[in-house]
């Protein structure tokens, strides 16, 4: 049960950040809305990754009567976390750009407002 | 040459002689009508007598073009305008909508069994 | 030669991106200098993509594992995890590779002259050839994170060259509305990888297809796959960004944005046929991208009709015609593993297909027209547009032939590749094969309108209109031959292009063989 716990914060981020894109108004509420859910999703990938009493996957500095690869830790999640954080900040740089743009534009940052692109 | 189809096949060389012989023998057909035809004569069209409009007044502007057809398809064409509207929250809502429906879809087979 | 060819699927990847960080600082010394070299890292990626679609296509597929000492071994079948970066080139891949670098470089030529008077070009053409990097890798990626990695890379790019007249409120809002939705979508990508990796370990695509149970994880996994790039190919209902960042988009990244789209159909496409293939419940997920492209052709093609704004006409057009190939695919998925797929399903999997390349090309070239007309008339409101027929002449004829193309008018290229979906299609219901054609009138209808009111009538008071600058034209001409050619032999490219790339899709099982050897 205890291990599942990470799931449970994975799946509340997720709908933490789900709920803010969809019913908050505000454009940097959204913006933190999909930060959430790339948390979510890069804890999910992380949590993958774990091996109860696993060590670290490095083969030269390995305690003997470790069974190989059983007992390590996987090594790839967590590269694609890296990855996904990487992205991820680019991706919150970009659309705070764009905010900070259209607030200039429009004088607002009420998503209901921001539709002169519509039908 | 020939693009085979299930049904048939389809080729564009071919289709292209027979246009050309069509367009030929329309051209013929043409050519054998009334010569004694005067350009700026009789090609003023009779509008009950009054005088044509210039040509920049009687341009049909796109706005007004197919206007019957949405006219009458207007129940449809108001409810298309009420679900484009515009705003970024709908538009994710539809995708996560749609991605709640294609789970459906795929697991109620599974269901029924 | 040989050397090309073993590397040539890494250098694809290699040489834009190498190239789109140089042309900045190329920009800063000379500007002519930068364009030339734009074009001609685009006219090399192309040449290597021809050397190597030519192989593909004869049956070869290429396999290229990063770093290995052999790049072209597949995995050892004695290796405990396959976690080598794969890059696998079949048909398909090199099928959709051959219209991301045409496309591009057409766009290229394009944009010498569309962007001139613009600030920020080495920006501009870092992100154009990013673009082509991100393309280009979700095609050749035998990887399903890489797929997510270079589709992240697609988006981030496209986001910025959508907002590129920045000055624009509107560009920065379609901009906006673009990059909060496509983030969403790739960041459901990532989740179902990790759904697909948390249960097998595995990440390679060839690998995990051979291991793929079909669990209830891996049916979210589906789910969230086929929502996401449904939404990023523009499929109804999940369209709405469509026209709102195509129209605010410069026109020759409209055009790009047109590929980029059809990139995420070969992910969809490539999700299912290759990734999860014969485990599928195949009569649903047929029977779902079936509803989508109808759904597609026609909401597409009804909300053009009444558009005033040019741009925004043809976005919808390029969703009503995404509906043709999820018609046309989604019969052949429909039939796949049944007895009629070898004649109906393959029959309508090539009109798909075919119709991929022929859209690329017709609806690059009309948004290439729509934006000569911008770029001449500084409008896009086709109220204010009247006469262009008069002065900007080729233009004009390149807009005919894109629109005949379009409505499906023999002899140009979009007749055959929807005769092939209308045949086939009727063999699974007559109605599909109707709506399909209905949806071909009311595109020319539509077309009609734009021709009218844009090009007839007489010419425009008060504006200066001229022919479009040269490399402008030439951007058209390129596509222009390609619809031309494709129009009159479709023999000939069905047969040595389209069909190769079909059968790839098909043969879920030579897929994995190519990279794992028969495990």
């Amino acid at each position: 049960m205890i291990y599942n716990l990470p799931f449970f914060a994975v799946a509340l981020l997720i709908a933490v950040g789900m709920y803010a894109i969809i019913f908050r108004r505000n454009l940097i509420k959204i913006a933190i809305g999909i930060i959430l859910v790339e948390s979510g999703v890069n804890l999910f990938l992380i949590t993958l990754g774990y091996r109860e009493g696993g060590v670290a996957p490095i083969y030269t500095n390995l305690p003997p009567g470790i069974e190989i690869p059983g007992g390590m830790a996987l090594p790839v999640p967590q590269a694609l976390t890296l990855t996904s954080i990487v992205i991820g900040v680019a991706v919150t740089a970009l659309i705070l750009s764009f905010i900070m743009r259209i607030y200039r534009h429009y004088g607002t940052l009420d998503s209901r407002k921001i539709r002169r692109l519509k039908e | 040459m020939v693009l085979e189809t299930t049904g048939g096949y389809w080729s564009p060389i071919l289709w292209l002689v027979a246009f050309t012989v069509a367009f030929l023998i329309a051209y013929i057909i043409w050519g054998m009508g009334e010569k004694k035809y005067k350009k700026g004569e009789q090609v003023k069209p009779f509008l009950s007598g009054l005088k044509e409009p210039p040509k920049e007044q009687v341009h049909v502007k796109a706005g007004n073009i197919y206007w019957g057809f949405t006219e009458t398809l207007k129940g449809y064409y108001d409810f298309m305008k009420k679900i484009h509207t515009g705003i970024v929250n709908d538009y994710v809502l539809w995708f996560i909508g749609m991605a709640a429906i294609f789970f459906v879809v795929i697991i109620i087979p599974e269901v029924i069994k | 030669m040989n050397w090309l060819l073993m590397h040539s699927s890494a250098l694809l990847i290699a040489i834009p991106l190498f190239a789109a960080f140089l042309a900045p600082l190329i920009d800063r010394v000379n500007k002519k200098a930068m364009n030339v070299f734009v074009i001609a890292v685009l006219i090399i990626t192309q040449i290597i993509m021809m050397i190597l679609a030519w192989d593909v296509f004869t049956g070869i597929t290429h396999v290229y594992v990063m770093g290995a000492s052999n790049p072209a071994a597949a995995i050892p079948a004695q290796a405990a995890v396959p976690v080598r970066i794969v890059f696998e080139v079949d048909g398909m891949g090199a099928f959709m590779g051959l219209i991301s670098t045409t496309i591009s470089l057409a766009a290229a030529f394009y944009s010498i002259a569309f962007v001139k008077k613009e600030t920020g070009q080495g920006r501009y053409y870092t992100l154009l050839l990013l673009m082509v990097v991100g393309m280009i890798g979700m095609e050749f990626t035998g990887d399903i994170f890489n797929l997510f990695v270079f589709l992240e890379i697609l988006s981030i790019s496209s986001a910025g060259l959508i907002a590129f007249r920045f000055y624009h409120g509107d560009a920065v809002e379609g901009a906006f509305k673009y990059i909060v939705i496509s983030s969403l979508g790739a960041l459901m990508v990532l989740f179902s990888i990790g759904l697909l990796y948390g249960q097998y370990n595995l990440l390679n695509m060839a690998a995990l297809a051979s291991v793929m149970k079909y669990t209830v994880l891996d049916k979210i996994a589906l789910a969230l796959l086929v929502a996401a790039f449904a939404m990023k190919c523009g499929a109804v209902p999940m369209h709405m960004w469509t026209p709102d960042a195509y129209t605010i988009a410069p026109a020759p990244i409209t055009a790009m944005l047109v590929v980029a789209s059809q990139v995420s159909l070969y992910a969809l496409f490539r999700v299912c046929f290759t990734l999860y293939g014969m485990t599928l419940n195949l009569t649903t997920i047929g029977i779902i991208i079936i509803a989508l492209g109808l759904l597609s052709m026609f909401v597409g093609v009804t909300m053009a009709l009444p558009q005033k704004d040019i741009k925004r006409l043809m976005s919808y057009h390029a969703i009503s015609q995404t509906g043709y190939m999820l018609l046309g695919v989604g019969v052949g998925l429909y039939l796949l593993g049944q007895s009629d797929f070898d004649t109906y399903g393959m029959k309508a999997m090539e009109g798909g297909i075919f119709h991929i390349i022929n859209h690329a090309m017709y609806k690059g070239l009309l948004f290439l027209t729509a934006g000569a007309i911008f770029y001449r008339i500084g409008t896009r409101n086709l109220n204010e547009m009247g006469g262009l027929a008069h002065s900007m002449k080729c233009t004009t004829v390149f807009f005919i032939i894109g629109a005949l193309a379009i409505a499906g008018i023999p002899p140009f290229n979009g007749f055959a590749s929807k005769l092939l979906i209308y045949e086939s299609a009727y063999h699974v219901s007559p109605i599909l094969s109707i709506i399909a054609m209905l949806v071909s009138i009311i595109t020319l209808a539509s077309f009609v309108k734009v021709f009218h009111s844009a090009f007839m009538g007489p010419p425009m008071e008060g504006v200066e209109a001229r022919e479009v600058p040269k490399s402008m034209l030439l951007g058209m001409s390129i596509l222009t031959a390609g619809i031309i050619l494709f129009g009159l032999f479709p023999d000939i490219v069905v047969s040595n292009i389209v069909h190769p790339a079909v059968q790839a899709l098909a043969d879920q099982a030579g897929y994995i063989n190519s990279v794992i050897g028969g495990v």
